[in-house]
């Protein structure tokens, strides 16, 4: 199955960034999943938290953020957060 | 008088070799903090990045327009950012910021404009305030390692005085001066238009099978465009302010090394001279004892 290719990044430092199979956000209209095929889309965030999963069931970043935006475009997802502060997940490549 | 200038010396030497112990102590400092702060602005790269993609991608995909990306024509004051150092001891660092700041200055005010200063670090302000020059605003922030909730203060307050209206001191242009970072021997003060906006980096190339992807919106392009701009802005900002602080540190870690440099030539010489006068000295010790005992044996 596709993987979407996440990057989560903070104002000053990247905070994760891999494959993933599945991308939680707070948008605008409410909390959004994201998987792979999804069309493109620019979504603004409202505070909220952001999930994203590995697997089913495996979390590899879960975090609280303020505010910023997310957009997808051919599996690629950009996750642009304001203030973060993490509430679980394993963390993974930290910059 | 015999022993007076070797003391002079001494003390000269004395003090010299403890500026050069500071000097040193400056350029060691400057050194290991400068891999750091070049580290902090790849760190904060992936974020510009992605701003910019975004950015460029509702600007491709949409024909709203944005007050942000809209030139102002009701008023013909425009806001200068100068981004300096907070202290001293970086060789012409400040000066050249200061200088090429100056020379927009002239040159906007040529164009009839009216200039509005906005100075970051404490050098630039305690420049204008000297020089008894309004300063719109004022930041002094630690300018060796800017946090990015400054340049978010910063960034909020020029859009701020972007948007405003004509009446209540609202500019047409930002322009922000600051020291772009080449690599470590080179940093050149740059002078960079930032509002209104113009996003030309990182542009797709749309090719012939996807002309235009067609981008969901959430909730809709202008509000899209709302939360974006400014925080593009805020992170050009932010990314400035980084680039100043690596060529801050880069030209005190440069000017402390040449002034090492000297304060070691200025020890050596004053110890030459030091030797010069006890050889003197001693010389003259001799003939008086010599010329002494000459006159017993005379008598």
């Amino acid at each position: 199955m596709a993987e979407l290719n996440v990057d989560l990044v903070a104002a000053d430092r990247k905070v994760w960034s891999g494959a993933a199979r599945e991308v939680s956000a707070p948008s605008a209209d409410g909390q959004i999943g994201i998987l792979a095929g999804h069309t493109p889309l620019l979504a603004v965030l409202r505070p909220g938290t952001v999930k994203v999963s590995t697997a089913p069931g495996q979390v590899a970043v879960e975090a609280q953020v303020s505010g910023g935006f997310v957009s997808v475009d051919d599996d690629v997802v950009t996750l642009v957060v304001d203030d973060l502060s993490e509430v679980g997940g394993h963390a993974g490549t930290r910059a | 008088m015999a022993g007076g200038s070797q003391r002079v010396y001494k003390q000269r030497i004395k003090s010299t070799q403890s500026l050069k112990k500071m000097f040193r102590a400056q350029e060691l400092i400057a050194a290991s903090r400068i891999g750091k702060a070049r580290g902090r602005t790849a760190a904060a790269a992936p974020y510009e990045r992605a701003i910019t993609r975004a950015v460029s991608a509702v600007a491709t995909h949409t024909s709203t327009d944005h007050p942000l990306t809209t030139e102002r024509t009701d008023t013909d004051r425009v806001a200068v950012l100068v981004i300096a150092s907070d202290r001293g001891m970086a060789g012409s660092y400040s000066a050249a910021i200061i200088r090429e700041s100056e020379r927009l200055v002239a040159r906007l005010t040529a164009e009839g404009k009216q200039v509005s200063l906005y100075a970051a670090g404490r050098r630039a302000i305690s420049y204008y305030k000297y020089r008894d020059r309004e300063l719109a605003g004022q930041w002094s922030y630690g300018s060796d390692s800017p946090e990015s909730e400054v340049a978010g203060d910063i960034a909020d307050t020029l859009l701020g005085a972007f948007l405003a209206p004509e009446a209540e001191g609202g500019v047409s242009e930002l322009h922000v001066v600051y020291t772009q970072f080449v690599n470590m021997v080179t940093q050149r003060p740059r002078v960079v238009r930032m509002l209104p906006l113009e996003v030309v980096e990182g542009v797709a190339t749309p090719g012939e099978h996807d002309a235009l992807p067609l981008y969901d919106f959430e909730p809709s392009p202008e509000s899209v465009l709302d939360a974006l701009l400014p925080r593009y802005v805020r992170s050009r900002i932010f990314s400035f302010m980084l680039e100043a602080a690596a060529s801050e540190l880069a030209s005190r870690q440069r000017a402390m090394h040449t002034a090492t440099d000297n304060a070691e030539d200025i020890i050596r010489n004053y110890t030459r001279l030091a030797n010069q006068a006890r050889q003197a000295d001693i010389t003259q010790e001799i003939s008086e004892i010599v010329s002494g005992a000459d006159a017993l044996a005379a008598s």
